[in-house]
């Protein structure tokens, strides 16, 4: 089960709501463009960008392709250094784990590091039901948790509230989850982040359990990697008693070695900064320093499915760097919670249809929420080819396929709503493949060529282009003035 | 007996990868064709590169050799206003020994969070900086000391020996680090992007960064 429902709208109709609300497009256009700005910047310095970027996707590539084995050897390092290893084939066997691991300390509250892998699960809402409390520690997503709002970017999950909007969320909500924010908050950054110091430390010394997700996990040393700014993490993964991690199957690396690639990719793709301003990395439980049990939950999730796909598998070296979220012009103006799903922009419109299928009319639109310019492939840190993920997805939608769904190979059926497009379709290959039927079309529609409207008639062709012009054809086509080039040659003077 | 998650996703996995060849990877056929440093620089090129990236992020960097280091640690005490610090056990006494009028606590394991939240400033030294990306990187080991001395106290003093302790790149940092100990690195003090994507530094961790880079064969 997944955090996607049913009732959810589609992207387009999500959409034509957002891209009305020029607040949000403000917030978004302003905070896109500087961390663009930045991020070419900070890859620049780089001479080997592009070595560190071939090398970025061969490293995931070969870990994906022999995921089995780095998986294995993966738990027999963390249970070695003094870890447990529990594995979760979907979001409520991940939930339930860690319900269940926390009611053994005996606790009612946790607090946690930013991690899309529990967005992913909802494992918050799952808590919630247990009776426990989790606190986000992250600035971003308490923001977003104070508001009872949803994230709507991978690094920045607040990124649609500009300051003042912050500091108004603080005012009015801080004091309903402890120490309220100073009645003289303005809304300068630092004194917003000052408010959140002071908010977080009391549950950063009083809470006995932490969650997180990790960056990164190297099987053959078993260490877990998590990269962050504020110290949040630090504070979660250093203070508790008890640590619980929940990471996609994903995110292993076979070697220490590998970090040397990532840990200059990463911070200069996701915040633009050499390095970000704290690194964590630690191989099961230290005795005397940090938590004293350690359990590490692997999470599937629809992460082998994906891997089933040979051209959608590799969404799965992804590496949450959210740069092409901030490269995308469809993400710039439709905003984060218009993918409705906790991975939004182009990684989330390839990740999410494949993690959870396209049976849902959101999921289905999701690989449409795209203008294929590639700026994201341009981008991508690890050179995942998101146009051609979104294309193979588009056409499994429309025309059907076989997929892998929960671990069986099955085939689905096209989908009902694009019928016009595939009739449309299936017309022109017979047309391209009969040259006289194509000669014949292509003489009527230059001869009739004053006649064509700008627009074209009927439900699906009309909503096709009414945000596009059909492009004007030509007064003869190419076959023609080939034929007759000589002809046209010795009529032109010389 | 029921299947448990574990063997049904790693038999999904082997299914998903029935496309792909079932040998024993070796990570070493990886092609790594990018650069292990990526300028050729002297020792004090490299230190100079490690202060600028430091101080680029807001850490405060100072200079000074071992004879005058004692000196330097009393007057950054006394210019952040620190009542107490802490030390961890292998930081060498003389370090200390222009200081006078502060509180040290002398770390064991036994301060709990709340003591160190009371206490102003952490003193230590680290494993080794990375001039490249202005990374200071702990390792827990005894002139550093447990995670939580360097994490709760808002301002940290962080000694580093050049050029020993200095290297030019990741590439090259990797190495020179054991992942079976908790490993801290740290660029720059707290900070966060999560306000209109713009850094803006101080919110969990240490608020102060000061940088103490000790030259010993200084002409």
């Amino acid at each position: 089960m997944s955090r996607t429902h049913l009732g959810l709208p589609t992207f387009p109709q999500a959409a034509r709501l957002s891209t009305r609300d020029e607040q949000l497009r403000a917030n978004l256009r302003h905070a896109t463009s500087t961390i663009r700005t930045k991020r070419a910047t900070a890859t620049s310095e780089l001479s080997d960008w592009p070595q560190l970027r071939a090398a970025g996707a061969a490293i995931k590539d070969h870990t994906l392709h022999h995921l089995d084995h780095y998986l294995e050897q993966l738990e027999t390092a963390v249970t070695t250094a003094g870890g447990t290893v529990h594995w979760a084939i979907d979001a409520d066997d991940a939930n339930r784990i860690i319900t269940d691991l926390i009611h053994a300390t005996g606790e009612s509250e946790v607090v946690k590091v930013k991690s899309m892998a529990t967005q992913e699960t909802g494992l918050n809402e799952a808590l919630t039901q247990a009776g426990i409390t989790a606190y986000e520690t992250d600035l971003a997503e308490l923001i977003v948790q104070l508001d009872n709002d949803r994230p709507s970017h991978i690094l920045v999950p607040a990124i649609h509230k500009n300051r003042t909007q912050i500091r108004d969320i603080f005012h009015t909500r801080m004091g309903a989850w402890g120490r309220p924010a100073p009645d003289d908050l303005t809304d300068t950054p630092a004194d917003l982040a000052e408010a959140a110091r002071l908010h977080l430390r009391e549950k950063f010394l009083r809470t006995k359990v932490a969650i997180s997700g990790a960056n990164f996990m190297i099987a053959e040393t078993g260490t877990m990697v998590v990269l962050e700014s504020e110290g949040n993490g630090r504070m979660c993964l250093t203070l508790p008693d008890t640590l619980i991690t929940l990471v996609g199957i994903e995110k292993t690396i076979p070697t220490w070695r590998d970090l040397e690639v990532f840990l200059q990719t990463l911070p200069r793709s996701s915040t633009a900064e050499r390095m970000n301003p704290y690194t964590t990395t630690w191989t099961g439980t230290t005795l005397g320093d940090g938590p004293q049990t350690f359990h590490l939950v692997l999470l599937d999730n629809g992460r082998t499915d994906t891997l089933a796909d040979t051209t959608g598998r590799q969404a799965l070296r992804c590496i949450r760097c959210s740069a092409c979220l901030n490269v995308c012009p469809v993400y710039e103006r439709a905003g984060g919670h218009a993918y409705g799903t906790p991975y939004p922009g182009p990684i989330g419109a390839i990740l999410t249809p494949q993690l959870h299928g396209t049976t849902t009319p959101l999921n289905a639109s999701l690989p449409y929420a795209s203008t294929l310019c590639g700026a994201c492939y341009d981008v991508c840190p690890v050179a995942i080819n998101i146009p051609e993920v979104l294309v193979h997805l588009r056409e499994r939608i429309t025309q059907g396929g076989p997929t892998t769904t929960n671990g069986t190979k099955t085939t689905i059926k096209p989908a009902k709503r694009h019928t016009t497009e595939r009739t449309t379709m299936r017309t022109a290959a017979w047309t391209l493949n009969h040259p006289a039927a194509w000669t014949a079309t292509q003489r009527l529609t230059t001869r009739t060529r004053a006649l064509h409207p700008r627009r074209l008639p009927g439900k699906t062709a009309r909503a096709w282009t009414a945000t596009r012009d059909l492009p004007p054809v030509p007064a003869r086509t190419f076959r023609d003035w080939w034929q007759h080039r000589d002809a046209d040659a010795k009529d032109t003077p010389q | 007996m029921t299947t448990t998650s574990r063997d049904e996703i790693l038999r999904r996995v082997r299914q998903a990868l029935g496309d792909q060849p079932g040998t024993t990877p070796d990570p070493t056929t990886i092609p790594r064709t990018y650069q292990t440093t990526h300028a050729t620089r002297t020792p004090e090129q490299r230190t100079h590169l490690l202060a600028d990236n430091l101080t680029d992020y807001r850490a405060h960097v100072h200079h000074t050799d071992t004879t005058a280091l004692p000196t330097t640690i009393a007057r950054l005490l006394t210019d952040h206003g620190t009542r107490s610090a802490v030390i961890p056990p292998g930081v060498p006494t003389d370090w200390l020994s222009a200081t006078t009028g502060i509180h040290i606590h002398h770390d064991h394991g036994e301060l709990t969070a709340h003591q160190l939240d009371t206490i102003d400033t952490v003193i230590t030294g680290c494993a080794l900086a990375i001039a490249e990306t202005g990374t200071i990187v702990l390792d827990t080991s005894p002139d550093q000391g447990r995670r939580i001395l360097t994490l709760v106290p808002d301002h940290h003093i962080c000694i580093i020996n050049t050029p020993t302790q200095v290297v030019d790149s990741l590439p090259q940092a990797l190495p020179h680090l054991d992942p079976t100990h908790p490993l801290t690195w740290i660029s720059g003090p707290s900070a966060t992007s999560d306000i209109e994507l713009d850094r803006v530094e101080g919110v969990h961790g240490p608020r102060t960064l000061d940088v103490i880079l000790i030259h010993d064969n200084r002409d």
